[in-house]
Order: structure tokens, then sequence, then C-alpha cells
């Protein structure tokens, strides 16, 4: 029980990836289905952050004082001695900052294919004349089969 | 039980509007609720972001999610339908089936998962915190999101800059900076796919 | 008077402060939270709320549709043109330290960073911007009873 206590983040973020999976599956309008797509997105988005998250810790900027340390390390060797040690006593946790880039990416990846699939859609939506997708699959029909008949 | 965080119940609540709005996602045919759903889905998100310590992500996800996404569905929206058609049984049950097996496999992994807040799990300890130790050296800008983003992986942030330049040229190949791309008319195997667009221009544009 | 009185006075005072904002986003994702990608959709933002208030038309005499399609290529031209350029210098495509080589406080991949946020910039600025454009400029078949 205390596993699920635990993990409770991932499987609220699992539920949420099945809604949005079960919108793309199950809906035949087109802008609905995108929908889904970006919800399922955020949900997995959610998925990542939660792993990155570190107990006790701050966003991943560096505190003012924490980045100096390292970079005048040669100069004032005495100053530096009592600085660290006041610092060695509470190490600074930072949350882990490679999935916040990870995500980031894809993020404004995810924006790009959205709206791509969205003009795709519009264009869809012109030539045929709906944008549900069976009745787009019985117009597509009747085509090759008028055509198949010449 | 006696250390809850307080944050503990700001994230309960943020999780519960979630499932709420995902739900109602599911449920609605008009198609500008459903869009104006996702906007608050975006935002609820960039606000558990925050509770999870990562701003940046909080920020482009409000900005990026919550905000163009929306415009763009909308303005795709004014363009073909406003309400969806019911779906037939067959195909929800079927949907439902597939997700909920989906769904019971990804339960059945986390048990392998690590702990969340864990410091030394195999995400955390690596690469991820090498980074931090090495922009303090290397870089020194306290952003350590930007500098992994910009200088260490710039490789990749090369890539999505232009991911995003071909979005923008693929629209303009399609509807047209002018809205006036892409209106010949389609004949597959001699058969005329008539659209208002193709009837309007009567030709190749 | 218009009805849209109060929408016109309020965007002319927030819409300049929607740009710098996005600028102040930009120059300070150094330091906090911030960077090329969020202050370029906020600055289109901006421009996308101008059109909404004022008519495309406006928007598209203010920015117009050539600076666009210019600012979706100057983008991509300067992040690339920072890795040619650190090429030239001698170092390896994109290491920025080559450009202050004798810098104790790590100045070029300060500079470095700089030059490929403001890329990201113009990039993504110019991409959301002509994107809404399409959308906007496609005419409607279907008129506003609908709603």
């Amino acid at each position: 029980m205390s596993e699920l206590f635990e993990h409770f983040n991932f499987a609220v973020v699992i539920v949420l990836m099945m809604v949005g999976l079960y919108v793309v599956f199950a809906s035949n309008n087109m802008i609905k289905k995108l929908v889904g797509l970006s919800v399922f997105q955020t949900s997995v988005f959610l998925l990542y952050i939660s792993m990155s998250n570190v107990d006790g810790g701050q966003p991943p900027i560096i505190a003012e004082e924490d980045l100096h340390v390292a970079e005048g390390g040669g100069h004032d060797a005495v100053a530096d001695g009592v600085a660290e040690g006041a610092h060695q006593a509470a190490e600074v946790l930072y949350s882990n900052p490679l999935p916040h880039v990870l995500i980031l990416t894809a993020i404004v990846v995810g924006v790009a294919t959205l709206a791509i699939g969205l003009a795709l859609v519009v264009r869809i939506r012109e030539v045929y004349g709906t944008i549900e997708e069976d009745e787009i699959d019985a117009l597509d029909y009747e085509i090759n089969l008028e055509g198949a008949a010449e | 039980m006696s250390n809850i965080p307080p944050t503990l119940i700001l994230d309960m609540g943020l999780m519960a509007m979630l499932v709420v709005v995902a739900f109602s996602v599911v449920r609605l045919r008009s198609l500008f609720a459903i869009v104006m759903l996702q906007g608050v889905y975006s935002l609820l998100s960039a606000a558990w972001f925050v509770s999870l310590d990562a701003v940046d992500v909080a920020f482009t996800e409000a900005a990026v999610g919550a905000g163009i996404s929306t415009v763009l569905m909308l303005g795709a929206m004014l363009l073909t339908e406003r309400e969806a058609k019911p779906v037939a049984l067959q195909k929800q049950l079927g949907s439902f089936f597939i997700v909920t097996v989906t769904g019971l496999a990804l339960f059945y992994a986390i048990g392998d998962m690590p702990a969340f807040g864990d410091a030394h799990s195999a995400a955390n300890a690596y690469v991820g915190s090498d980074y931090i130790a090495a922009t303090k050296a290397d870089i020194i800008l306290p952003n350590v999101v930007t500098a992994v983003l910009a200088s260490y992986r710039g490789y990749d942030t090369f890539g999505e800059t232009v991911v995003i330049f071909m979005a923008g040229l693929g629209i303009l190949l399609l509807l047209g900076l002018n809205g006036n791309a892409g209106k010949w008319r389609a004949q597959p195997k001699g058969q005329n796919v008539s659209g208002s667009a193709a009837r309007n221009e009567g030709g190749k544009s | 008077m218009s009805p849209h009185v109060i929408l016109r006075v309020v965007s002319k005072l927030l819409i300049p402060l929607i740009a710098l904002f996005a600028l102040y986003v930009q120059f300070h994702g150094d330091f906090g939270p911030g960077g090329g990608f969020q202050a370029g959709v906020i600055f289109a933002s901006a421009i996308i709320l101008y059109a909404l208030i004022f008519g495309l038309d406006e928007a598209k005499r203010a920015v117009p549709p050539s600076w666009v399609r210019l600012g979706m290529t100057l983008g991509v031209l300067i992040y690339g043109g920072t890795g040619v350029a650190t090429w030239a210098l001698g170092g390896e495509f994109l290491n920025y330290t080559v450009f202050a080589p004798e810098s104790t406080h790590a100045a070029g991949q300060h500079w470095g960073i700089f030059a490929v946020e403001l890329g990201v910039l113009f990039t993504v600025t110019s991409a959301m911007v002509a994107i809404f454009y399409a959308f906007g400029s496609r005419a409607p078949e279907l008129t506003d009873e609908d709603w």
C-alpha cells in the first residue's frame, strides 16, 4: 500500500494518458482526435517531469552564492575556505534539469505538429466537405468504385 | 501520516481537476467546449509543473499549450465544423477495451519505477546531476536549463528550431500566407473531388 | 460610440507592455525561467492580440507577411551562422568557448547562448504569426449564424 502512495503521481498520470488515448481512438471527428492527442502528449510530459522531481529540491536555477563558490576558486583561498565550510553544512539540492530540457523541446515540437495537423484538417474539409472519419472513408470508397468501374 | 507536506493538498486538488477535465473532453461533443477544455488542461498541468519545481517547462506549457495552441485550434475550428457527430457503440467499446489493456500493462510496470522524489534514482543520479556541477564550472549561468538547452544540447535545439521552421513552411504550402494556396481541383482516377475551394477557383492555382 | 472602445483603448495600453515583457523573458532566460521559445510565443501573442482587436488587415499592415516570411528563415540562419562562426574561429560546430578563449568567467559561452536564443526568438515569433495569418486569411465557408 505504501508502494501505491509512493507512486501515486504515476498512477494518476497513467489514467490521464489512457483517457487521452481513448479520445484519439474513439472519435471520428478529426479535431476531437487532435485534442485527444494533445491531452495525451501533455500527460506524457507530466510523467517525465514527475520522474525528475527531487524531494527537498529547488527548481534548477543555481542560487547566487552557490554559483560563485565554484568560479572564484583560485583567488582568495582563505575567504573561500570559510565560505566552503559554511556550504558543506547545507548542500543545496536541485531538481534534475535534464528532463526539463527534453520536455521543453517536446512541447514546442508538439505544437508544431498540431499546427500542421490542423492545416491538413482544414484542407480535408475543403476537399471532402466533412471532417468525420467514417464519412471520408465512405466517400473514398465510392470514388474508388466509380474509378474501378470505368 | 503525521508529516503531510502542505503542498500535497495542492497537488491532490490539481490532479483531481485534471482528471475531471480529461473525462469531460471524452463526453462532450461541442468542439468549442472541447478546445477550451484542452486549454484549461494545459493551464492546470502548467500549475502542476510549478508544483513539481519545473519552472521553465511550466512557462513554456502555459504560453504554448494554453495560449498559441488554443488560438490555432479555434482558427481551424472556425474553418471546419462546430460539433462532433455521435460515434457508434462498437467503436467506443473496442477503444475502451484496448485502452484498458494498455492501462493495466502500464500499471503493472509502475512497480519497477523509482519512488517519487528519489534523488538517487537512475533518472536523477548520473547525467542529470552532472549537468548542474558542470554548469557551475563551464558556463557560469544561473539557469541550468538554458545552459543545457543552448550549450550542452545546442545541436538538438538547432534541430528543434528547424522543426518549427518546417511547421511554418508546411502550413504556408498548405494554406498560404494570405490564405490562397492549395486551391486546386483534385482528380483521382478522373473523378472530380468537389469542395467549395475547388468550385470557386476552377483550376490549378 | 463603437462597442469595442474599451477593448481598443485597453489593448493599446497592453500590447506594448506584452512586447516588452517578451523581450524581458528573452534576455533574462539566463537568470531565471525564460529563453527564446517562451519569448517568441509571447511576442507572437502580442501581434495576434492586435489582429484580433483591430482586424487582420490592420495587423498585416503593422507586421507585413514578407517580414514574417523573412523572420522564419533569419532565425534558423542566425542559429546555424553561430555554428559556422565557431567553425571559422577554429572550434567545433557550436562550441562557443572559441568566441572568448581567454576569459575566466565563460564570456564566450554567454555570447554564444545570446546569439542562438536570438535566432530561436526570430523563428518562433515568425512561425507562430505566419500560422495565424494562414488560418485567419482563409475565408470560412459557414456564416456566423452557425455559432
